[in-house]
């Protein structure tokens, strides 16, 4: 497995696009090819070289090339976008846009994530091991699906709009998230091990949420259908008692998503 | 000579001139078609060797969604469709995005490269003229001109139901005028304006609201106006109930009900030398017949119900129509039809946006995917094509996506194929629902049309059925200079080759308007100066009187001043009256 390097060293007074930094683009390249790929800064293109030290040849394929981005890169963003094999691992804290529209391979995020993670995400494990800002695995502007496979794991909080319009895959929050969490899904698995605040689920029309923690307003529209204990989705499982809702009944396509709320964070309900 | 072009031996298609696939020279000289250049022009000109390609007249759009409040609309919800769909800006062209609703100069270069030099704009409410016209000016390579909503217009209503017809006369007259506009479009009569109050109409006999008209009196007052105005279109209808399983019952019997009112075109414009009679003699215009073709009782049982309407069409000399083909793949629904919209967002849960224009009509907008997986879906993509291959006489129809609303206009060469290859409808039968051949009478047409046939239904009938083949759909003498060369043999075409149809129409190998080659292989070469077409029609003074008089004390229900409603002549690029003598 051959191993990149790329140690921050540039100025990054205005955040760069680096959407060329992914496994297939560095496989088969030289680190000193690698370090003449361009990315944008603003109005004008330059060469990676001018803000890292690359050390380390790419691999032969992209499942062959890892890339460490060695600090904190939190003006760097769509690190990973598209990238269909192969692993990054981010050593602290990256911008916006990282692992967005990811196919496959896995991206390691060791600080936080700016907005847009995993944003329309194809397949692949995106891991933030912080925390994260808005749109997370949703859909981007106007567009009307979000995150369709993949697995995208964040260990501390989201904020709002998790998986906006997702159709599929699974996004795990180990924290909190804000408003409009799973608003407009229409497929795969939403689990927030914290709370929520609004708009759970708001116009659902498939897929599944589990919020563990307490929904501070729940989203009119749902209807009580049961009380569940110790759900399983496959490798996932969530203990306890749950109350199972359907929804969102607010919208023409009548009540085909699934809201299951922890009966002991929520005994209002 | 700038508009000066000799173009040697091609394969000519040109209908209108009874020209069908001749290997012939086409010269022009100043913009327009002539017989032949002499010598010295001849070695000014600039020559285009077109052996072994095909030539038609620049292609004509008689309906498409282009400029306007609700294109407009429509590039406003929808960033998604532009960021993954764009063009850089070259010297001489803008840059542009948006795949379903492009930007307007990417509008005016995608249909240049298609071969395409006239569009008209399918609907104009009057309220927005200006906007319309300020977008038609900014698109260029194109020759336009737009369609007037009128089927629910208050003034018009009231004046039908009174049944006071030099007012109403007048008031069309004083209407295409004011907003430089160029025919009557009609979208579902007494249904959009019973929209206001969240309904709709079923039948052509219901009276709707408050002004207590039918759909049968709009288009029977609309239809009989529009030929003693003498205006150089049919009416453009839009029929009742469109989009709804069974709809295409009410669709044939809105066709009979203009069958007594007699064409009679009445435009004072100088003639292209054509050997066919370059007028319509239709008193009725259907547009995008597919979405008013569903049959059925319900979205279960959904099946074509195209025969019950090119039945009618084959028998009856009356009608000509454009089918509004869905080609799969990414399209804006946007219509004046505000409930239809509103029946789909409830379908589909998708963003869509209404909007009611004051005393005038309504629209509505929603982003829309056709997927060959789907069985509806797949049976309206049959159904497009029936709407041509069912019709006999290829005179009596267009081909049209109804643009973007069966799909975007840059599918046509895709709908060409499917047209000219048996091959490529059963490639298709092959990869979408089975729906598609079970619930159509698709999969049993062999019918494959010919270049000729193709120069008819892109060009040359939608230019007689609009009035302007005076000028343009034929390469005639006296003819606008606007041609098309297509990189296609046709003494070598293999239609089982479907993709090279395809790749030929969708990049002309030259597009030329005026005489001047404008687009080359995809490539735009060149901004000609293009025209807005309107008509001008002169009626009796005294009824302008009357009638404005109706009109000045209905204002103040207006937001809009009375003197802000009218378009100026500056809105418009290059405004190209045509003078109707009207009889009235």
């Amino acid at each position: 497995m051959a191993e990149v390097t790329l140690k921050p060293t540039g100025n990054f007074d205005l955040t760069v696009e680096a959407e060329t930094i992914t496994p297939d683009n560095f496989a088969g390249k030289t680190a000193e090819e690698i370090g003449k790929i361009l990315v944008w800064q603003g109005p004008e293109e330059y060469p990676l070289a001018n803000y890292f030290d690359v050390k380390g040849d790419g691999g032969s394929s992209a499942e062959d090339t890892t890339i460490v981005v060695d600090g904190d890169v939190p003006r760097i963003k769509r690190i990973g976008e598209g990238m269909t094999a192969g692993k990054i691992l981010i050593k602290g804290s990256t911008g916006m846009h990282v692992g967005a529209e990811m196919a496959g391979g896995e991206i390691v995020v060791e600080g936080d994530a700016g907005s847009w993670a995993g944003m329309e995400m194809k397949g692949g494990l995106l891991h933030i091991k912080g925390n994260t800002h808005d749109h997370l695995g949703s859909a981007y502007r106007g567009s009307w699906n979000g995150m369709t496979g993949g697995r995208i794991v964040v260990g501390g909080d989201a904020i709002n709009q998790v998986g906006g319009g997702m159709s599929g895959g699974e996004i795990i929050i180990e924290g909190n998230v804000k408003h409009f969490c799973g608003i407009r899904i229409n497929g795969g698995l939403i689990v927030v091990k914290g709370n929520a605040h609004r708009t759970v689920g708001a116009e659902m029309t498939g897929g599944t949420i589990v919020i563990g923690g307490n929904i501070e307003r729940f989203t009119p529209g749902f209807e009580l259908e049961d009380v569940e204990a110790d759900i399983k989705f496959e490798d996932i499982a969530c203990t306890g008692e749950y109350k199972k809702f359907t929804g969102d009944y607010a919208i023409p396509q009548k009540g085909k998503g699934t809201l299951y709320v922890s009966c002991a964070n929520n005994e209002c309900l | 000579m700038a508009g000066t072009i000799a173009i040697k031996n091609g394969y000519v298609y040109d209908p209108l001139n009874e020209v069908n696939g001749e290997k012939m020279d086409i010269f022009i000289r100043n913009g327009k078609v002539v017989t032949e250049l002499t010598a010295s022009e001849l070695k000014d000109a600039k020559e285009i060797d077109a052996s072994g390609k095909t030539v038609m007249p620049g292609g004509v759009d008689s309906h498409s969604h282009v400029a306007g409040a609700k294109v407009n609309g429509g590039r406003m919800m929808r960033p998604e469709d532009h960021y993954k769909f764009y063009q850089k800006k070259t010297p001489i062209a803008h840059s542009g995005c948006g795949y379903s609703v492009p930007s307007v100069y990417l509008g005016g270069y995608e249909y240049s490269k298609m071969g395409y030099t006239t569009v008209f704009e399918a609907a104009v409410p009057p309220m927005e003229a200006r906007h319309t016209h300020e977008e038609m000016r900014s698109t260029p390579m194109l020759d336009m001109g737009g369609y007037l909503v009128l089927g629910n217009n208050w003034f018009l209503m009231r004046y039908l139901k009174e049944g006071d017809i030099e007012k109403a006369a007048a008031y069309i007259a004083w209407m295409m005028k004011t907003h430089k506009t160029y025919g009557i479009k009609c979208v579902n009569p007494a249904g959009v304006e019973n929209w206001g109050w969240g309904e709709n109409v079923g039948a052509l006999d219901q009276a709707n609201i408050h002004f207590e008209v039918t759909p049968e009196e709009i288009i029977k007052g609309l239809t009989e106006l529009n030929e003693m105005l003498g205006f150089p279109m049919p009416v453009h209808l839009h029929a009742n109930n469109l989009g709804h399983p069974g709809c295409w019952e009410i669709t044939r019997d809105s066709l009979k009900i203009p069958k007594p009112v007699k064409a009679r075109p009445n435009t004072n414009v100088e003639w292209a030398e054509t050997k066919m009679k370059p007028q319509r003699h239709e008193s009725v215009y259907l547009t995008h017949c597919q979405f008013n073709a569903f049959g059925g009782t319900s979205w279960r049982d959904f099946e074509s119900g195209v025969k019950g309407i090119t039945d009618y069409v084959n028998s009856h000399d009356h009608v000509v129509m454009d089918s509004g083909c869905v080609p799969f793949g990414d399209a804006t629904v946007m219509t004046g039809d505000g409930p239809a919209i509103h029946d789909l967002y409830v379908l589909t849960g998708h963003k869509w946006s209404n909007t009611d224009v004051e005393c005038e009509c309504g629209s509505g907008v929603l982003p829309f995917t056709y997927l060959k997986s789907n069985p509806v879906h797949s049976v309206q993509w049959a159904m497009g094509l029936e709407t041509l291959l069912y019709v006999k006489d290829a005179w009596k129809s267009i081909m049209t996506t109804d643009s973007p609303n069966g799909g975007p206009f840059i599918k046509y060469p895709q709908v060409i194929a499917w047209l000219m290859s048996n091959k490529a409808r059963q490639d298709t039968f092959a990869e979408c629902h089975k729906w598609a051949q079970d619930r159509s009478g698709l999969a049993a047409e062999t019918r494959e049309m010919d270049l000729n046939e193709i120069a008819i239904v892109t060009r040359a009938n939608a230019a007689r059925t609009i009035g302007l083949a005076h000028s343009k759909g034929t390469l005639a003498v006296g003819a606008d200079g606007d041609v098309a060369i297509y990189d296609l043999d046709p003494k070598a075409l293999e239609v089982s080759d479907y993709e090279s149809i395809i790749r030929a129409f969708e990049n002309a190998a030259y597009t030329v308007k005026g005489g001047e080659v404008v687009s080359q292989k995809g490539e735009i070469v060149a901004i000609p100066e293009k025209k807005t077409y309107y008509s001008d029609i002169a009626i009796s003074a005294e009824d302008e009187k009357n009638m404005l008089n109706d009109v000045k004390d209905w204002f103040k229900y207006y937001t809009i001043g009375f003197n802000n409603y009218p378009t100026p002549d500056k809105y418009l690029a290059n405004p190209t009256p045509i003078k109707i003598d009207a009889e009235v």
